[in-house]
């Protein structure tokens, strides 16, 4: 993976730079001592390192601007930070480059239960935001797995989906409002308590441009009442194609599932042995999960279970009670953790039309084959988002690029079956390079116009999203 | 009048033109004043491209018909989630709304609310921009976070960006029952106060309006509840029992009389026929009663759980100066020619949002051809 030179003008100031922030930040808010810059020489992609020239922690929207101000009259790139989660290295450092991070930015604004919002600083745990609204049974529904860690911030930078956005929506769908930093320190409202947008919809356009328009530091957060009850039902099937055909009969069938999360035999295999969930011995399994008081519940799993048993399951497992609901579970979210147990991976994040799951999960199949790595397959059916996680040895020389040659074939299979190449983990630097698989040179001239209106001179994360080589005459 | 067949022609049409353009897919809504450019109408890209119920997907060329779109999909027994009016009767206009009309106006109904708006179902656009070049942006996948999302960016852009040549939705099952819990005589304050109650309660609520005057003149607070039938049976008590503090509520389930009292809130029916001009206010829901006191409209429609004021006025008032201090937007919905001249359709937006909205008309359209003038 390529990133830019460093910058040696940018290099030879940084004692000036660093001085600078401290005018506006307290002491402990500026950490530029290469001992400590490492704390931010990557994000949850560990496989690309880089410090960092410094590191910032504001604590305010004020002193994001006064930052942004600086960095801009220098000329310094910056690379904003949420919690460090991403998937896709869009927190990566260059060694010219300052971090903004948001992690001191984590107060509770304002709640409104009756208009159905919550205003906070963007720093905060995307968990920690039920957790405010949680007294009232309200929720917040975005949830990517790494919910407990990852922040509000990173959430619209990446527009991070979760197991339940089938019904609830991506963050894009959630999210009302925002108090927005520009490059040259300019603080910018876009939305608020009330919907949709006057004039162009910038909210939308900000969300998900993975932190190379602006730096986001508070929110306005559509919450909502939690349902009465949800439960799992648990189905096993033979083979991937009758799993997959089962998705769909269940979707156009009028039942909207909360959640249909599917497993394959090698994460099968793998969980098990991690987790004991106590999961039938079969090639495909799903979980399906449906809300709504118990008549209710009732009601929409004996149509999900009269479909599926349309499809000669191995087994047909409803929850009885909450244990066995955490049971059912259990394997689905300790997967990736139990992967981890075994190897290295990588996890992507294409989607593809539903209809095409059986055909991209033989392909895949075929390709793990070719290429010598596992590769496991657990993902949100029910939206076509898949998550094939290949397996490697990190400490075996060659492993990691065949595993990227591997990623990047299951990638463009993905757009060749009418999909995408990320569904919810974004770009950043990971997919960068592919997304003329995905787009014309038109297609992304057109996006790289918006970054030209917001950051007219390519200093926010400039290294990401697009290909170097189209973004060249552009950076710095 | 230019009225293309393909993209190839449409791009064409905006590549080679010397004088602005006013685009148009049915000209149903048109919100603009009317300028001095050749018509640009999209109604020649017709036709649904790919429907898969399977995968609650659905891609249609910009200018097939909304009516065709909704009779594919009712065939499935699925719709669009967001509802869309229809303003002919609002707006005095005829003709067919097109499917591409409604991205490029972002238009959401009641059920706004619970499902989202139009841009939100929205996932994928090809356009043409005003250089001419045919752009593609998202595709036909439900969760698609590849580049910047310039789907939301069109949607609601009203062809001043590009021309939408071809758009992709997720789509839903259609409820298998419907019920309408009324309450009755409330006072706006009251009437929101009940409508944020019944929203903020567990039972999935779709439509949530209140009109100071009905049909028979008293006035009427609507809750509107979807999905299966046992379900909705289920919910409608349990709102009736929640509610019970604004008085007794009646449960209408016949499936014409609430599909018609729908449609009466969606395409503002109690404005239809009278003079005055039509603005269209978002506000945070409480605010509601606060704009119809400030405004001291000649008629009030409440959607949104109060977040929506639909408010008839005489001709020519701006009622933007009287909103001061309430956060939100008003948009002038319907007005002369002449009124046009003096207040702008779309709210004003402040400095910094006002210059980067401007830069990206100047990006996207660098000779100002597309519906000058309309969004800024």
């Amino acid at each position: 993976m390529e990133m830019p030179a460093p910058d040696a003008r940018v290099m030879s100031r940084k004692a000036r730079l660093v001085e600078r922030l401290k005018k506006v930040l307290p002491e402990d808010a500026v950490i530029h001592d290469p001992t400590e810059t490492r704390a931010y020489e990557c994000d949850a992609l560990t496989a690309y390192r880089c410090p960092p020239l410094c590191a910032v922690l504001p604590a305010s929207t004020e002193q994001v601007s006064a930052v942004l101000k600086i960095c801009h009259e220098e000329q310094v790139p910056v690379v904003p930070r949420g919690a460090g989660t991403s998937l896709a290295g869009g927190a990566l450092p260059t060694a010219d480059s300052v971090i903004l991070g948001v992690a001191r930015l984590n107060e509770v604004l304002e709640v409104d239960y009756d208009n159905r919002f919550i205003r906070v600083q963007s720093g905060r745990t995307n968990l920690s935001v039920t957790g405010a609204v949680e007294e009232e049974d309200f929720f917040y529904a975005p949830d990517p797995s790494s919910q407990l860690a990852c922040a509000i911030a990173g959430n619209i930078a990446m527009n991070s989906g979760g197991a339940h956005c089938l019904k609830y929506g991506v963050t894009t769908n959630n999210l009302m409002g925002v108090t927005m930093v520009l490059m040259d320190g300019t603080v910018v409202e876009i939305g608020g308590a009330h919907l949709d947008a006057g004039g162009l919809d910038l909210l939308g356009l900000i969300c998900g441009s993975e932190g190379q328009l602006g730096v986001v530091t508070e929110a306005t957060l559509r919450i909502l009442r939690k349902p009465e009850g949800a439960r799992p039902v648990l189905i096993a099937f033979d083979s991937n194609e009758v799993a997959g055909a089962c998705v769909s009969d269940i979707i156009k069938a009028g039942v909207l599932p909360v959640a249909i999360e599917f497993m394959d035999r090698p994460i099968l295999e793998i969980a098990e042995n991690y987790a004991k969930a106590g999961y039938p011995d079969c090639e495909a399994l799903l979980i399906v999960e449906v809300e709504g008081s118990e008549a209710e519940i009732d009601d929409q799993l004996s149509l999900i279970v009269e479909i599926a048993r349309r499809h000669n399951p191995l087994e047909l497992r409803e929850a009885a009670n909450a244990e066995e609901a955490g049971l059912i579970w259990l394997g689905r979210k300790s997967a990736f953790g139990a992967v981890g147990q075994v190897a290295d991976y990588m996890c992507l994040d294409g989607t593809i039309p539903v209809s095409e799951l059986p055909f991209v999960l033989r392909r895949i199949a075929e390709l793990s084959e070719e290429y010598g790595l596992r590769v496991g397959n657990v993902f949100h059916a029910g939206d076509g988002n898949m998550h094939p996680l290949i397996m490697f040895d990190a400490n075996k020389s060659g492993d990691l690029e065949i595993c990227e040659a591997l990623g990047a074939e299951i990638l463009k299979l993905c757009v060749e079956v009418g999909g995408c190449l990320t569904g919810e983990h974004g770009v950043g630097i990971e997919k960068r390079d592919l997304m003329g698989v995905q787009y014309t040179e038109t297609d992304m001239e057109a996006q790289l116009r918006v970054k030209d209106v917001f950051d007219p001179n390519w200093l926010l994360n400039p290294a990401k999203v697009f290909p170097l080589d189209v973004t060249e005459g552009r950076r710095g | 009048m230019m009225k293309p067949e393909t993209e190839a022609e449409l791009a064409e049409c905006v590549a080679c033109t010397g004088e602005p353009l006013q685009v148009m897919g049915g000209g149903t809504r048109w919100l603009g004043r009317s300028n001095d450019g050749a018509r640009l109408v999209t109604a020649g890209l017709s036709g649904i491209t790919r429907y898969e119920p399977g995968a609650l997907t659905l891609v249609a060329q910009a200018g097939t018909p909304l009516q065709e779109i909704e009779a594919a999909l009712e065939a499935e027994g699925q719709r669009l989630p967001f509802e869309p009016m229809d303003h002919r009767a609002l707006m005095g206009t005829e003709g067919e709304s097109t499917i591409g009309g409604v991205v490029a106006a972002n238009v959401s109904g009641p059920r706004r609310i619970q499902a989202g708006a139009c841009r939100d179902s929205l996932i994928g656009v090809r356009f043409v921009d005003g250089r001419g070049n045919i752009v593609k942006n998202g595709g036909r996948v439900m969760k698609n976070v590849t580049g910047y999302d310039l789907v939301k960016l069109m949607a609601g852009s009203c062809g001043t960006l590009g021309v939408l040549t071809e758009v992709a939705f997720k789509v839903l099952p259609a409820p298998e029952a419907r019920a309408v819990v009324l309450l009755d005589g409330l006072s706006d304050e009251q009437a929101v106060s009940a409508l944020a109650a019944a929203v903020r309660s567990p039972f999935e609520v779709s439509g949530a309006a209140h009109t100071p005057s009905g049909v028979d003149g008293h006035p009427v607070t609507m809750i509107r509840i979807e999905g299966f039938a046992q379900s909705v049976a289920y919910r409608a008590e349990r709102l009736t029992e929640l509610l019970a503090n604004f008085g007794e509520a009646t449960v209408e389930t016949d499936p014409d009389r609430t599909e018609a009292g729908w449609k009466w809130v969606r395409d503002v029916a109690p404005f239809h026929g009278r003079s005055g001009d039509v603005w269209r206010i978002s506000v945070k829901p409480s605010d509601g009663p606060r704009v119809a006191n400030a405004i001291g409209a000649k008629a009030i429609l409440y959607d949104w759980a109060g977040g929506l004021v639909w408010a008839l006025v005489g001709s020519g008032t701006d009622i933007r100066p009287m909103l001061e201090g309430i956060g939100g937007y008003a948009t002038l919905v319907r007005a002369s020619d002449e009124t046009r001249k003096r207040i702008a359709t779309f709210h004003p937006e402040v400095a910094p949002l006002a210059t980067i909205s401007a830069g990206l008309r100047e990006q996207f359209d660098p000779r100002g051809i597309l519906n000058p003038g309309l969004m800024g």
